[in-house]
């Protein structure tokens, strides 16, 4: 239920982003290169609690990547970034950005229509109309102590054995108080019969020949 | 009964598969694993002290890396590694606040903010030829409001402002075929100037505020001229003659180019050697480098030449650094007997020095290749100065009033190959000296431990608990421990120097720069290859070193000559070198050792000829006893073939050499060169261990793995789709499984997947093989499995054949013989491109196996071998489910928490190594690049031994309450009684 309101508020929150966006550009032929196109882009991190466009201290580590390591870019300031003679085909953009979880895209520069260039987000099949790459979701790269509470402590094996022994200590008087005295005599009488169990008297073979 | 125990088996497994992340809590980042952060080897430094406050070296490296260092300690304040084809030209700082790179050939530049490293702006700059590119920011010490940054790059001129990056003006010369080699700008006019062919100096005047081409004048030299031409001072030239016996100075004053030619040997007695001009921009001089001496020669107002000094047996030499107005100064190095001497001079007081310093540097970091020089005020109001050196080695060492500030072992960016070797057995005697803990510290750190464990400590507590932890723990000794977690990683560079790192810390334990991988005459450019265990001592003689086999080569080239070392692993000690006279194609140790453990390995050389090693006759002995038992294979990538090799007999040669041996192709397997080009090849891991060869069903089945140390894997791609993503359509594109048995050439299985592309990254193991690749049609990556299982043996379950005696088990098994193949396998989706891929190893085998994927990202992800398993299926049944069988999804699920290098990134990450601990449930994991990282992971949790955060406290607590408990019961019973009695 948590994580269904967290991530409901992410999905809001990314409304809200793109709404007060100004329209960016997705796209542009570069002017005067014989050679392939240019893909611009930009790479939003909502940074939670602050409605201003104050990227995280992290954004100078983000690192965005064509084509599997082909190119590497970085990031402005204000989250865009471009790569330059791109020739025409499908290409594949990845974010590298620690601490959140980027679907690659998957951007098609048109030949035909040049510089008309299409993305997608690859792991949803999502189109963009825009080129504003957003994180699915943030990643947590530590399990999460849970606080101290009794609980735990009784959970863990010492816990447990503790319990037993309680159980034991308390409930067994209890029990043996409501047996019957005469059956109790006969499960005296009958474990006197079988003497000291050993290891023999264990095995089903042994106990018959008793 | 049954029923009770099926369902507590189902709870178990329940909860195992719950748990199928291994992750970590915070508190527990540096109890196991360590980062270390490195460079590599520095092209270009730039000092930024001017202002007060943080004072920072930045500089660019051969592993494209732009980095801030602090000067005070060395460490990194920000740094960016670049695209592997983003080579870095050029850098400098601009307008005070901005770091400028120069890469990709001339053709990226970027600003990057000075404090925090954050990119500032970026320009792609166009340009249609392949130059020199030169970037050349005008050193303005007042920051100009238009400040212009010149570059020379793809055989056009810039002119870009330093503010936003946009580029002002281009000025093309690609048409005028000229090498532009100086750029040098006044404040109206920009001089370009070059040679065109190698006797044509060409100077055009550019306009620099609208990049107008003001004129151009050339002056044709009567000959040939050979090597750079340096820049001596704002208009003047040298370069030296083809036949490097003349120096010619080149005058451009006042558009008139006038040039002067002088022998070198007016200028040197002894001018025998070949002359170089060194790169160092020295204002009105210049070096010029014959045999092992260097002259310094000046270079008068007139264009005439005149030698300072000749300076012997020098190192390196620093550019000029401009302390005032008109005050030039530089350093130098020099050898002087086992001392090395730094000098700084003025530019133009030759005779009086401004320093000299003897420096004690470690001989193991080599020569020192590149020197840079910063100055500081001191507090008398004279010139300190600083020096930035880069060693042999690729270490950086920053050295200031003769000593050693800090240094870097920066050659770890470099690694090439890794290997392990155990540390020695702890003697009795010789432990660690205990140091005496008083009781109150002892008692306090309990207390602390045990407020941790209630989690009611507060942050200062909790850092002095970790403190504890790391402390305490025995995991850096030096000696071999029980569950063998403690090991040295040893660690080849490319530069050809060893080093041992503990797998505790981190530490180096020992450094060795191989001499016979040092730079000489006849080892031009040596590069280390690869490293080898060479002597493991046997259990009953743990008193003897191991050691190592390094082979290096003197040059890029196949062909070029090779150096084989033999090291101590305990100590870094060369025992013994040698210089071979065949090339090195291929080492291929052997699985034999001899009497004194030495492992047999066969080089293999261009010529193909098999050379064995050690060369001894005992060697020969085990080789001649095992002839017809080795077998190996080559991939020929560019004829696609791949070929099955056996040896034959004795070279056949003048002089008899009984170590050397030719071999005879046993089969080929050519791969129709229209339609497939060979990609990758993965092989299994000699030294793996499977610990059962049969596979037990859901429906009580078995199978048998197909278990073959013989066995490759190979991955073809068309030959149109062999580039990167992004070059070929789904139509053109298909990828071409092969698995092959090496013996035989046996094709045991094939298979197309149509619309997909490479690069293929893949593991092999035990009857498995994962493979990475990029699907076309869905423009997604996938990982594919291929399960191999033997079918001849399938029939053996059969009880009564193994009570009569009738199996197939005890039959040998041998390459030669046919087994029937049954290849399972299964895709799904993955999302991240993959830059290697391992396999966790562990002592026998027993625990289950995760794979280490390398992701793009830098950052290394388990994944559990159960999510490639081709058995998954959409609605697993309850029998299935029990055994541990994921329901099938398209994509494989991306775990944060199973990140094993949680926050960090291993920058740069080329490779993963694994290595079993004894510990049956815990494997080692190294991964290395710029950085490296090293951790322990346990793929099915510790399961034969405590965990970290096991609480002792917790124990003894309850114990002692249990106790207490009993001692109460005792006598409340022993009081029932007596009342009973009374009664």
């Amino acid at each position: 239920m948590a994580s269904f309101t967290k991530s409901l508020f992410l999905f809001l929150f990314i409304q809200f982003c793109f709404s007060i966006l100004p329209s960016s550009f997705a796209q542009s032929p570069t002017p005067g290169s014989s050679d392939g196109y240019t893909i611009y882009g930009r790479v939003k991190i909502p940074s939670f609690g602050t409605k201003e466009f104050s990227l995280p201290a992290k954004v100078s580590n983000v690192k965005v990547i064509l084509n599997g390591g082909q190119r590497v870019s970085f990031l402005r300031p204000d989250g865009y970034f471009s790569f330059h003679n791109v020739p025409a085909g499908t290409h594949l953009i990845e974010v590298a950005a620690k601490g959140y979880f980027f679907s690659p895209v998957r951007v098609d520069v048109s030949a035909r229509n040049p510089g008309k260039i299409q993305a997608a987000l690859t792991e949803n099949r999502r189109g963009l109309s825009e080129f504003v790459l957003e994180p699915l979701k943030e990643e947590q790269y530590y399990e999460i102590r849970e606080p101290f509470s009794i609980m735990s402590i009784v959970k863990s094996p010492m816990g447990l054995m503790m319990g037993f022994m309680l159980i034991v200590v308390f409930l067994m008087p209890k029990l043996m108080e409501n047996m019957d005295p005469e059956e109790m005599k006969r499960a005296q009488e009958e474990m006197r019969n079988q003497g000291v169990p050993s290891l023999a008297s264990l095995l089903p073979g042994a106990a018959r020949s008793n | 009964m049954a029923m009770a125990i099926r369902v507590f088996l189902s709870f178990l497994l329940f909860l195992s598969l719950t748990n199928l992340a291994s992750s970590l809590y915070e508190d527990q980042v540096g109890l196991m694993d360590w980062h270390q952060q490195y460079i590599g080897k520095v092209k270009h430094a730039v000092f930024h002290t001017q202002k007060t406050g943080r004072k920072r070296v930045l500089v660019s490296t051969e592993e494209n890396v732009v980095a801030s260092l602090d000067l005070r300690h060395g460490e990194i304040f920000w740094r960016h590694v670049l695209g592997t084809n983003d080579v870095v030209d050029g850098i400098d700082i601009a307008l005070g606040k901005y770091v400028i790179t120069l890469s990709s050939d001339g053709s990226i530049l970027r600003a990057w903010n000075l404090p925090d490293g954050q990119m500032v702006w970026e320009s792609s700059l166009q340009g249609s030829k392949e130059s020199k590119s030169i970037l050349n920011i005008p050193k303005n010490l007042k920051a100009d409001k238009d400040d212009l940054i010149l570059v020379f790059g793809k055989g056009c001129l810039h002119a870009i402002s330093g503010i936003d990056g946009e580029v002002l003006w281009r000025k093309d010369f690609a048409s005028e075929s000229i090498e532009v080699s100086h750029i040098i700008q006044s404040p109206e006019v920009i001089y370009v100037a070059g040679f065109v062919g190698s006797s044509k100096f060409y100077v055009y005047e550019v306009n620099a505020k609208s990049g107008e081409l003001l004129k151009n004048n050339h002056v044709a030299l009567p000959f040939a001229t050979s090597g750079e031409s340096l820049s001596v001072s704002g208009d003047k030239f040298v370069v030296l003659d083809d036949v490097r016996s003349k120096i010619v100075t080149i005058d451009i004053n006042n558009g008139n180019i006038n040039y002067n030619q002088k022998q070198v040997s007016d200028l040197i007695k002894d001018s025998s050697g070949q002359a170089v001009i060194l790169p160092s921009k020295l204002p009105g001089l210049f070096a010029l480098k014959i045999n092992s001496q260097v002259l310094l020669i000046k270079v008068t107002n007139e264009g005439e030449l005149v030698a300072l000094d000749q300076i012997d047996n020098t190192a390196a030499f620093s550019n000029a650094l401009s302390i005032s107005e008109d005050q030039h100064v530089f350093a130098f190095v020099q050898y002087e007997d086992n001392k090395i001497q730094l000098s700084v001079k003025d530019v133009n007081d030759w005779n009086g020095a401004l320093l000299k310093e003897n420096l004690v540097i470690d001989h193991q970091r080599g020569n020192i290749e590149k020197i840079f020089i910063n100055n500081y005020v001191r507090t008398d109001r004279s010139h300190g100065f600083r020096a930035l050196m880069v060693m042999e080695d690729h270490s950086l060492l920053l050295v200031q009033q003769g000593e050693i500030v800090w240094s870097r072992e920066d050659g770890l960016a470099s690694v090439v190959d890794v290997t392990t070797s155990e540390l020695p057995v702890e003697k009795e005697g010789v432990s660690v000296a205990k140091v005496e803990q008083n009781l109150f510290e002892w008692l306090k750190g309990h207390v602390l431990k045990l407020k941790g464990t209630l989690m009611i400590a507060s942050a200062e507590e909790k850092i002095a608990i970790q403190k504890l932890r790391l402390r305490s723990s025995e995991k850096s000794k030096m000696t071999r421990d029980h569950n063998g977690f403690r090991k040295l990683l040893i660690v080849l560079t490319r530069a050809g120097k060893v080093f041992a790192l503990h797998t505790g810390d981190g530490r180096i334990v020992w450094s060795t720069t191989l001499h016979a991988l040092r730079k000489s005459e006849d080892c031009e450019h040596p590069v280390g290859l690869n490293i080898y265990q060479w002597q493991v001592p046997h259990h009953h003689a743990l008193d003897e070193n191991p050691s190592l086999l390094v082979i290096g080569r003197c040059g890029p080239s196949v062909t070029a000559p090779t150096v084989i070392s033999f090291l101590d692993a305990y100590t870094g000690k060369e025992l013994n070198s040698l210089s071979l006279a065949h090339t090195v194609a291929r080492v291929i140790p052997l699985p034999y050792t001899d009497s004194t453990e030495q492992r047999l390995h066969l080089i293999i050389d261009v010529n193909k000829h098999a050379y064995l090693y050690p060369r001894t006759p005992e060697a020969i002995e085990i080789l001649k006893r095992e002839f017809s038992n080795i077998y190996w294979y080559s991939v020929e990538t560019d004829n696609g073939v791949i070929r099955g090799h056996a040896l034959k007999s004795n070279c056949i040669h003048e002089i008899v050499d009984e170590y050397c041996f030719v071999f005879r192709d046993l089969w080929s397997i050519v791969f129709p060169s229209e339609s497939e080009k060979i990609i990758a090849t993965v092989t299994r891991k000699s030294n793996e261990v499977v610990h059962t060869q049969a596979k037990v069903m859901t429906d009580h089945d078995v199978m048998y793995k197909y278990i073959s140390k013989n066995i490759l894997f190979v991955a073809n791609a068309a030959p149109k789709a062999s580039g990167e993503i992004g070059t070929a359509t789904p139509e053109e594109a298909t990828l071409v499984i092969y698995i092959i048995d090496t013996v035989t050439g046996r094709i045991l299985h094939r298979m197309t997947h149509h619309g997909c592309q490479g690069p293929v990254h893949a593991v092999f193991s035990e009857n498995w093989v994962v493979y990475h690749y990029f699907n076309l049609r869905a423009h997604r990556h996938e990982m594919s499995v291929i399960e191999v299982y033997d079918q001849s043996r399938a029939d053996n379950k059969d009880i009564w054949k193994f009570v009569l005696g009738k199996h197939n088990l005890t039959s040998p098994i041998s390459s030669y013989y046919r087994p029937e193949i049954s290849a399972k396998s299964q895709s799904y989706f993955f999302t991240h491109s993959v830059k290697a891929i391992e396999v966790t190893s562990t002592a026998k085998g027993i625990t289950s196996k995760q794979l280490l994927i390398g992701t793009i990202g830098d950052q290394v992800l388990a994944l559990d071998k159960r999510f490639l398993d081709p058995r998954r299926t959409l609605n697993p049944s309850q029998a299935e489910k029990e055994e541990g069988i994921i329901p099938l999804t398209d994509s494989l699920p991306i775990i944060s928490q199973s990140y094993i290098t949680h926050s960090l990134k291993v920058e740069g990450l080329r490779g993963i190594v694994t290595v079993p601990a004894k510990l049956e449930s815990t494997s080692l994991v190294f991964a290395y690049g710029v950085d490296l990282f090293f951790t322990q992971i346990a793929p099915s949790r510790t399961y034969d031994s405590l965990t970290e955060d096991f609480s002792y406290a917790l124990l003894l607590l309850t114990i002692v309450a249990l106790v207490a408990a009993l001692f109460v019961t005792y006598v409340l019973s022993e009081r029932k009684d007596l009342e009973e009695k009374w009664r």
